[in-house]
């Protein structure tokens, strides 16, 4: 591999001096199963890299009782958010969607922030967590700022961060009553790949139990950045949730989703298949929002 | 640059000179001259080179030496007892026939310690999470699933061979 310093500073504003004293020249790395392979592919080619592993923090995620959020760290691996049985009980779209990337290997040592960083359109990570609402901390040389995590992401490849800024913290708004949320990545296999399309549902539910109150569809490479299907969104707030709705709701999510054909699959099919699977996760999100939630 | 650090190598305190871009692969394989540990594609999609840093199962073409710092290190080279007694895994894919070109082996054996050592009663669902990111292309997949399956002890009375029955038809035989 092409040689490169490698600076490990303890505090946030420390990685951010060194990437002001750097410049161009350095590259901020966490657990590095896409940057190294970048370098190695000669994609990339710093002098300098700044780990963001060992910055004190939260290194799992962390619920905040007076406040009803939840923190995720944006340097805590896949692993140890799949492993976290308060994200297995009550926000389980975030489970569906980590204990898929990569292998054990790769969720052992990348970490959620460095999927939303790289922003590719397959993001498994960040599909839950826009459909969560979940905002963005951002730090840099200004201080702090926050913003929805929906609008991070500016293109394939793309975020909004400026040079130096380090994304820090996803924070998720306290869930709504009655709730239920599902994702599944679909693709030729599990492992090791990357999804064909990626469907995120979450529903909140009236006192009765089958109204719609508000409703998440969320998309991954359905369009060139994670996509909210808001059409399919309008159409079922207020509606009785049931097969017949919900299949309405995926068909009109197929139909706004902006599928291509690409190497994983093709854009017919792709459509079809936001129909079909936003319809599953749709009835998955209202089985587990009907579920005893363990607090 | 050059930068010293410490670690714990198969049970032997190491302190040594490594330069900051070396993986924990290069160093093992080049440095420590250690190469039961695999380079497959280099870029953690086939887990040859899957090691155990600390308890967890890592790819080493993708860690970095200098993370390696005040941490365990285990190799395949690790697992045997200093008599040659063989772990108890690598007997059992020795045994249920989970070896064939055996490059992927000692990837596979470390994948499936770092789970039993959490999970000594491991599921063959937990087996199969455990090595997706170890690729077998001689396919012996069935055998090294029964192979980790014997020793956590999920394997028992399910023998994977299926007799071919009679009355499944004529195969021409």
């Amino acid at each position: 591999m092409r040689p490169f310093t490698y600076l490990i500073p303890k505090t946030l504003d420390e990685a951010i001096s060194l990437h002001v004293s750097h410049g161009e020249h350095a590259r901020y790395v966490a657990g590095g199963t896409d940057v190294l392979v970048k370098i190695k592919e000669g994609k990339l080619a710093p002098d300098y890299l700044i780990s963001l592993k060992h910055i004190i923090g939260q290194d799992r995620p962390f619920l905040n009782h007076e406040t009803g959020e939840l923190y995720i760290g944006a340097f805590c691996t896949h692993r140890s958010i799949e492993q976290s049985t308060l994200v297995q009980h009550q926000y389980p779209i975030i489970h569906d969607a980590v204990k898929n990337i990569g292998s054990v290997q790769i969720r052992n040592v990348a970490t959620i922030g460095g999927n939303l960083v790289n922003a590719v359109p397959s993001a498994d990570g960040a599909i839950p967590l826009i459909a969560l609402d979940a905002k963005a901390n951002i730090y840099g040389t200004k201080g702090q700022r926050s913003i929805d995590l929906r609008r991070f992401f500016l293109g394939p490849g793309q975020c909004d961060l400026d040079g130096g800024e380090i994304l820090t913290e996803i924070v998720i708004p306290p869930l709504a009553q009655r709730s239920g949320s599902a994702y599944i990545k679909h693709g030729r296999r599990e492992a090791m790949e990357l999804p064909m399309l990626g469907v995120g549902v979450l529903l909140s539910l009236e006192e009765d139990m089958t109204t719609c109150a508000k409703v998440r569809i969320c998309l991954g490479v359905a369009a060139p950045t994670p996509f909210r299907a808001m059409a399919a969104e309008k159409y079922l707030k207020g509606k009785t949730i049931d097969e017949i709705n919900l299949t309405e709701a995926g068909m009109i999510a197929g139909q706004e989703s902006k599928v291509r054909d690409s190497i994983r699959g093709v854009a017919w099919y792709r459509r079809e298949m936001v129909g079909v699977l936003v319809k599953r996760m749709g009835l998955k999100a209202l089985e587990r929002s009907k579920e005893k939630r363990e607090d | 640059m050059a930068r010293e650090i410490s670690f714990v190598f198969n049970g032997n305190p190491m302190k040594m000179m490594i330069e900051d871009h070396w993986t924990l692969l290069h160093l093992i394989r080049e440095e420590l001259e250690y190469t039961g540990t695999k380079e497959g594609c280099g870029s953690g999609e086939c887990g040859a080179c899957t090691v155990i840093v600390d308890g967890i199962a890592v790819n080493s073409c993708l860690y970095l030496a200098s993370e390696i710092e005040a941490k365990r290190l285990t190799t395949i080279e690790g697992l045997a007892a200093a008599d040659g007694t063989l772990h108890p895994i690598q007997k059992s894919f020795v045994e249920n026939g989970g070896i064939q070109c055996g490059f992927c082996s000692p990837g596979m054996i470390l994948s499936a310690k770092a789970l039993l050592d959490k999970n000594p009663g491991a599921s063959e669902e937990d087996v199969k999470e455990a090595i997706a990111g170890n690729i077998c292309r001689c396919t012996g997949y069935v055998q090294i699933i029964d192979s980790i399956k014997a020793v956590s002890g999920s394997g028992e009375d399910e023998p994977h061979v299926v007799a071919f029955k009679k009355d499944e038809g004529d195969r021409g035989e």
